[in-house]
Parts: C-alpha cells; sequence; structure tokens
C-alpha cells in the first residue's frame, strides 16, 4: 500500500486536532518530523520535565519573566496565550503590564520593542509567523542592528529579542511557512539563532535575552507540538555562536539547523547503512553570527560537505557557508560544495512533499558526493 | 526598582458591558456611538479647521495676559541666546559646507521657537527622540558647541565616532537619542521608550519630534496607535513648517494637517503657532503635566515655516518663490517676536543686541577653527560597537584592512586620521 508522505501526515493530523498533543510511532508515518538527540545533553544539573518546544519556550520566558522586573513580551495575541501557545499562563502570573497585546503592525511590535530595549527594559517581540516580519524589516535592518554603532555605543537595543514561528508545517503554504533567516544574514549587529528541540530552544532563547545584541530567534513551529524531551526546568544557557557536532564522522559534514537538522539525522543513518558512508552531523544554530571554525574544521576531517535548508536555494544561507568553506578549505574538498534547499519558488501549498528539501533529495545528494 | 501595578482608570477603550439587544443602542464591541437614521457622511473639516494657539502676536504682544507664562528675564533671554546662538551656527555650517569643509548640513531657520521652547517646557532627564531638524532642543539642554562641531566634522571628538553624517547627533548624558536617517522610525521607538519609562515609576515622559512628511509614514501611524492603546507617557510634537524637501503640505496630505488625526488614535491633540515660543511652552508644559499624571500621550502640531533650503543639498527656489520665503523670515519669525517681547520690557536693546551678537559669533567662530584643527577617529572604530563585543569575522577583516593598508599607505588619507 503507499504509504503518506510527511507533508501529508501533518497535513491531516494537524487539521484535526488543535488541542490534544500528537503522538508519533513507527508504525503511523514514515518520517518523523524530530528525532530526539542519543546522547546526554548535559546543558544544566537541575530538575526536568518533559516539555515540547512551545513549553520550552513558554519555560523561558517564565524563567525570563520571574528573574527580571523589567521584562516584559509583547505582540499579537500572546496575552491569552498566544497562537501557538507560547505565551499560556504569563499574564495571568506576571501581571498584563507585562505580557500584553499590541495592535496589529508588526513594525509598530519591533520599533516598540527597540525603544523599549533602548530605555532599559529587556523586550521580548512576538512576530506571529516569520512569513510577517517584513514589514519590521527597516525597524531591524536599519534601526535596531546599527543602534549601537551609529550611536558611538551611548545607546544600544541589545535588551531586544524577536521571536518568530518559522518554516514549513506541511500545510502552511506560501505565508504560513517561510524561513527568512537569510534576509537577515546580511545585516551586521543583530544576531539570528534557530533551535532544533525543546532543550536547544530555551537554552539559547535564554542566551538570545540575556546577550546585548538584538536576537531574532525562529522557532520552528512544526516541532512546537512534534518536538518532547527533557527540559530542565530552571534557567540555563546554551552558548550563541557555537555550532554543535551532533555526530562525528569521517567521509562527509552535513550541516543544517532547525527542521532540517532532524531529517539529515536519518539521512546519516541512510548513508551509514546503504553506502557505508560516516556522515559528520553538525547543528549550526546561530546562523548570525555562524560558527566558521567548527564546520571548517569538520570539512578539514571530511573533504565534502553538504547544506540543507527549506529556503530557496539562491541566496540562501548555504551560499554563505558554502563560499566560505571554499576559502578556507578548498584544497580539502574531494567534491563541490552541495547544497540541497528549497526550490527558487514561493512555498507551495498543495506542492509541499515536492518542495521540501527531503531526505530523498538528501541522500541522493550524498551518493553523488562520494562518487565525484 | 518600583514599578507600576496599578493604572488609571480605562479611557477610549471599550469597557465590557453586558449584551443587551433589548437597548437601543449599538452593542458592537468595536464602537459605542448611538444609533443614526439618515445618510450622512462626516466632511473633513480642512477650511476651519482645529485652531492654531498662541500666546503672542505676530509684533510680540501677549493677546491674553492669563496664558503669558511669565517666565523669569533670566529665562526669557536665555531663550533668545539659545535661538540666536542656533541660528549663528547654522550659518556658520552651513557656509562651511558651501566650502568643502563638511560634507552635508541642515539648517533650522524658522523652527528655532518650537526647539526652545519646547525643550525648556521639559525635564533633563526626559528622553528626547529626534528626526534631524531639532539641534536647538539639544542645544537648550547645553550640548557644547564643539560638540555639535565634532560631529559636522565627524572628528576625533565626535560621541558618535565620526559613524554618521552631520546633523546626525546624540548624547546619552542628556537624553537625547542619536539620531537616524530614515524617517519616522523613532515614533513607535519613543513608544516603547516611554512604555517602560512608565513602568519604572519615574515621573519622566518621552519626547517625541518629527515632521509632517514623516508624518505620513506607516512607522508614525504604528507610533501614534500603540502609544494610545498601550498608554505611554508621551509627547508627540510634529514640526509642520511646510515643507518636505520640495513636497508642499498639500501634496502630502489632505486632511486638517497633523492634529487633526490624533483624536482618530485616541490621542489628545492641539495645533500651536510654532513660531510662538510660549505657546510652544505653555502645550508642551502641560501635556508633559498631564502625561506623566496620567499615563497617556499627546500630540502637539506646531505649525511654522522652514525658511532654509531642506539641506545644502537642496536649492528651495527651484520649487517656492523668494517673496514667500521673505514673508517668513520678516513678518512672522520666533526670534524677532521674541525679541520685540523682551524690548517692550526693557529687557533687550540694541547694544544687547550688537554685544550678543559679536560674542555669539565668537563662541561659533572659535568653535569651529577647533574643529577644523582636530583630527580624525583612529580607524579602528570603524570596526568597534557592531556588537557589544569584537567578534571573529571583525576582528578577521580589521586586521586584513590594516594589512592592506600598510601595503598601500600612500593612497589612503592616514595622515588626517587618530594612530
Amino acid at each position: 500500500r503507499m504509504t503518506m508522505s510527511r507533508a501529508l501526515m501533518h497535513f491531516n493530523a494537524a487539521s484535526r486536532a488543535t488541542n490534544p498533543p500528537l503522538t508519533f510511532t513507527g508504525t503511523e508515518i514514515e518520517e518523523q518530523v524530530f528525532i530526539a538527540d542519543t546522547h546526554c545533553m548535559n546543558v544544566s544539573a537541575g530538575p526536568t520535565q518533559k516539555m515540547n518546544l512551545f513549553q520550552s519556550v513558554t519555560s523561558a520566558l517564565d524563567n525570563t519573566l520571574a528573574g527580571d522586573p523589567t521584562a516584559v513580551i509583547f505582540g499579537e495575541d500572546v496575552a491569552f496565550g498566544g497562537v501557538f501557545r507560547c505565551t499560556v499562563g504569563l499574564r495571568d502570573k506576571y501581571g498584563k503590564d507585562r505580557v500584553f497585546n499590541t495592535p496589529l503592525c508588526e513594525q509598530g511590535i519591533v520599533g516598540f520593542g527597540i525603544g523599549a530595549a533602548a530605555a532599559g527594559a529587556t523586550a521580548i517581540a512576538e512576530i506571529q509567523f516569520a512569513d510577517y516580519i517584513y514589514p519590521a524589516f527597516d525597524q531591524i535592518v536599519n534601526e535596531a542592528a546599527k543602534y549601537r554603532y551609529r550611536s558611538g555605543n551611548m545607546f544600544d537595543c541589545g535588551k531586544l529579542t524577536i521571536r518568530a514561528p518559522w518554516g514549513c508545517v506541511g500545510h502552511g503554504s506560501i505565508y504560513h511557512s517561510q524561513c527568512p533567516e537569510a534576509f537577515f544574514t546580511h545585516c551586521p549587529g543583530i544576531k539570528i539563532v534557530v533551535p532544533r528541540g525543546p532543550v536547544q530552544a530555551k537554552g539559547l532563547l535564554l542566551s538570545c535575552i540575556a546577550d546585548q545584541n538584538p536576537c531574532i530567534f525562529f522557532e520552528p513551529k512544526i516541532l512546537y507540538r512534534a518536538a518532547v524531551e527533557q527540559v530542565p526546568t530552571e534557567a540555563y544557557q546554551i552558548p550563541l555562536s557555537q555550532a554543535e557536532v551532533l555526530q562525528e564522522g569521517s567521509d562527509l559534514t552535513l550541516v543544517a539547523w532547525g527542521t532540517q537538522v532532524h531529517v539529515l539525522k536519518e539521512v546519516a543513518a541512510m548513508a551509514q547503512e546503504k553506502l557505508g558512508v560516516s556522515c559528520e552531523l553538525i547543528d549550526l544554530r546561530t546562523i548570525l553570527p555562524w560558527d566558521t571554525e567548527t564546520v571548517c574544521k569538520s570539512v578539514v576531517k571530511t573533504g565534502r560537505l553538504l547544506i540543507s535548508h527549506e529556503a530557496p536555494v539562491t541566496g540562501g544561507f548555504a551560499a554563505e557557508i558554502s563560499s566560505t568553506v571554499q576559502e578556507e578549505c578548498f584544497l580539502n574538498l574531494e567534491a563541490p560544495i552541495s547544497r540541497v534547499c528549497g526550490y527558487d519558488t514561493p512555498f507551495p501549498h498543495i506542492f509541499e512533499p515536492f518542495y521540501i528539501p527531503d531526505k530523498w533529495k538528501c541522500f541522493e545528494a550524498v551518493k553523488r558526493m562520494i562518487n565525484y | 526598582m518600583a514599578h507600576i501595578t496599578s493604572k488609571p482608570k480605562q479611557r477610549g477603550a471599550l469597557r465590557q458591558q453586558p449584551f443587551d439587544s433589548s437597548a437601543e443602542k449599538p452593542q458592537f464591541p468595536g464602537a459605542s456611538a448611538e444609533f443614526i437614521d439618515h445618510l450622512e457622511f462626516i466632511q473633513p473639516n480642512v477650511i476651519s479647521g482645529i485652531p492654531v494657539y498662541r500666546v503672542m502676536d505676530r509684533q510680540g504682544q501677549i493677546i491674553n495676559p492669563s496664558e503669558d507664562p511669565k517666565l523669569s528675564k533670566e529665562m526669557v533671554l536665555n531663550f533668545y541666546q539659545k535661538m540666536t546662538l542656533l541660528n549663528t551656527m547654522d550659518r556658520i555650517l552651513y557656509e562651511s559646507q558651501r566650502q568643502g569643509r563638511i560634507s552635508f548640513y541642515m539648517t533650522n531657520y524658522g523652527e528655532e521657537g518650537t526647539h526652545i521652547g519646547s525643550a525648556a517646557a521639559l525635564e533633563p532627564t526626559d528622553l528626547v527622540f529626534g528626526q534631524y531638524r531639532e539641534a536647538g532642543v539639544l542645544m537648550y539642554r547645553g550640548f557644547p558647541l564643539d560638540l555639535f562641531m565634532a560631529q559636522c566634522y565627524a572628528n576625533a571628538d565626535d560621541l558618535g565616532k565620526g559613524r554618521q553624517m552631520p546633523v546626525h547627533y546624540g548624547c546619552k548624558d542628556l537624553n537625547f537619542v542619536t539620531i537616524s536617517s530614515p524617517l519616522a522610525t523613532q515614533l513607535p521607538q519613543a513608544a516603547g521608550a516611554a512604555y517602560a519609562v512608565k513602568r519604572e515609576n519615574s515621573n519622566r515622559v518621552v519626547v517625541c519630534y518629527f515632521g509632517e512628511g514623516a508624518a505620513s509614514e506607516g512607522d508614525a501611524h504604528a507610533g501614534f496607535n500603540f502609544s494610545a492603546t498601550l498608554e505611554c507617557p508621551l509627547i508627540f510634537f510634529c514640526r509642520n513648517n511646510g515643507y518636505a524637501i520640495s513636497t508642499p503640505t498639500n501634496e502630502q496630505y489632505r486632511g486638517d494637517g497633523i492634529a487633526a488625526r490624533g483624536p482618530g488614535y485616541g490621542l489628545m491633540s492641539i495645533r500651536v503657532d510654532g513660531n510662538d515660543v510660549f505657546a510652544v511652552y505653555n502645550a508642551t508644559k502641560e501635556a508633559r503635566r498631564r502625561a506623566v499624571a496620567e499615563n497617556q500621550p499627546f500630540l502637539i502640531e506646531a505649525m511654522t515655516y522652514r525658511i532654509g533650503h531642506h539641506s545644502t543639498s537642496d536649492d528651495s527656489s527651484a520649487y517656492r518663490s523668494v517673496d514667500e520665503v521673505n514673508y517668513w523670515d520678516k513678518q512672522d519669525h520666533p526670534i524677532s517676536r521674541l525679541r520685540h517681547y523682551m524690548t517692550a520690557r526693557d529687557w533687550w536693546g540694541e547694544d544687547e543686541e550688537k554685544a550678543w551678537r559679536k560674542q555669539s559669533r565668537k563662541l561659533v567662530m572659535e568653535a569651529f577653527e577647533r574643529a577644523e584643527r582636530r583630527l580624525k577617529p583612529n580607524p579602528e572604530l570603524l570596526f568597534t560597537d557592531v556588537y557589544d563585543e569584537m567578534i571573529p569575522p571583525i576582528a578577521k577583516q580589521r586586521d586584513a584592512m590594516w594589512r592592506h593598508i600598510q601595503q598601500y599607505k600612500e593612497h589612503y588619507p592616514l595622515d588626517l586620521y587618530e594612530k
């Protein structure tokens, strides 16, 4: 019988159920969206609790509001808990002057956040979908990113963090699936971070909030429910600008961030099983400023690099990684650097299964590189 | 740090009444007006729009004595000297651009009253967000001539470290946020800053200056709406000077200016004669008092006229007549109106005017000459403050630049810069 693709499975599941958590077993779907880390992530010594990704975000925000009296969270619909439930319970717990709705206006949300941060408040702005961040582009690129530099360090908005749901979700189509990180990587002065799961999300978000530079934190929305881990309940930070090697290997380096990390986990397993190829898997985590050292060190060892992201290939961040790696590791390369990415089209609705850089496309690229 | 937990009664926001369809009142959550049974469009009232509040007539005479703020002689003399010092600095720096000594300049001719009147009504700790034509606010607060010049010359004394074009001033100590070129971006930022200031319970207000052209930007709409819905202690101060570069107001908007937009957002609003320093002072003072006490934003539209060109890159004779400009320069100028007020009280006369002109010019020229001689900042400063700490890729690029400069040093103007 025909097995369902990941995308169609999510289309059905997500449209039926809005509240109950979705559990995935091996028999229900061909592919898992989230694959838990196999090694123990010792990010914090304290007690842990089972949390999905949106709950780990809530936990980070809870810790922040508890520890920092200046911290405020704002955006569209955050008061009742948010359209993805990331702020559930926070308004009741901390008050309506700290967790509040804004009018429907992204340029206002970010501009407001910049001003609040510049005046000394820890400002956490939510953009409802990354697809809607563009009205705030001027405020982010022309203002937030340049606030410190242009003022000779007299003023800054380092206390600003912008959060936005990001990436494909099975049925999101053009305006609920976008991964816009590449637009912002061309902007010195901000930081961009994408977590792959709940433990990473909480630690990285807390680092973004603590970081004294304006940060954009993209949250893979398909993982909000699908990714479940034991997450420390107390605050902890995971360092920014440090890529993480999830699996060591000798033949080929795989690089991704967010949801795509889990696709590459499967690809690494397939490569080992079917081709006897040992892959080194790297989660970039911070896209800007990115950890060139870890990636280049890996490519020097393996000689082959495959980068994969959902965003369209042209001008996508894989291009930047590719360019830097060929500069730094030219003589180490055994094959051209491969980019397995979205096509240069808007993100389609019904054609999502064909659009996404799935494990078969990545596996095929691995084969080509090995046989180059 | 104390934080506000209680808040004043809801204002403008609709209270949620229980729905009652038996009552003959609209029950819509979005608006709580009465029903009307005949079709009638509201006419935008631009002919007899919002009136212009003034205290002095064009000859500097008080019209309604109860509106005279009766400021001390010392304070009024200070107003006058700050406005004229600004005017003198403008003349010299405009000229210095023409001579190729600085790259760019924007004068404040005709708008000095809007700067000084409003600045005088604020506390020094109030946070100011400006657009680019508010140098008088900074001057009133005590920003020294040397630092104005340093910024325009981008020399090693510039607090901004030489990174921005002239007139993009900023001063942390004087609570004046550094100017940026994109227009109206400061409006929602001012709302956010005011919200943060409100939570601190520090009795401060935030003031946000902008022009009538910038008020067309989406950020202006965002700023107004956020400040009202989030109940921010904020004064929006619009300098309506008749032009946005070459674009006259009838091509900028069709409604009754900027003040008329205020009520649409739920903002307390007023229009004032911007060339009447006392009217500006009174309106700002009262707006400040209420913004802090009531945690609500105020909109002041100060009507004035841009006597100078938009900037040194503009020649306004291309789009307006010399007669029009002369009218404002000669018949309705904030400096002359205040001088008439002062001379009528024997606080100022020809001798004082002569002496002050000489002294103010001397002060400006001395600062100018010092600025001229000063070196530019060390090119190391090209690379710092992008982030709070230097990151590896920028450090690498910096090192590469210096290696390059070492190799090709005769092609780079190193002697002009600090080592």
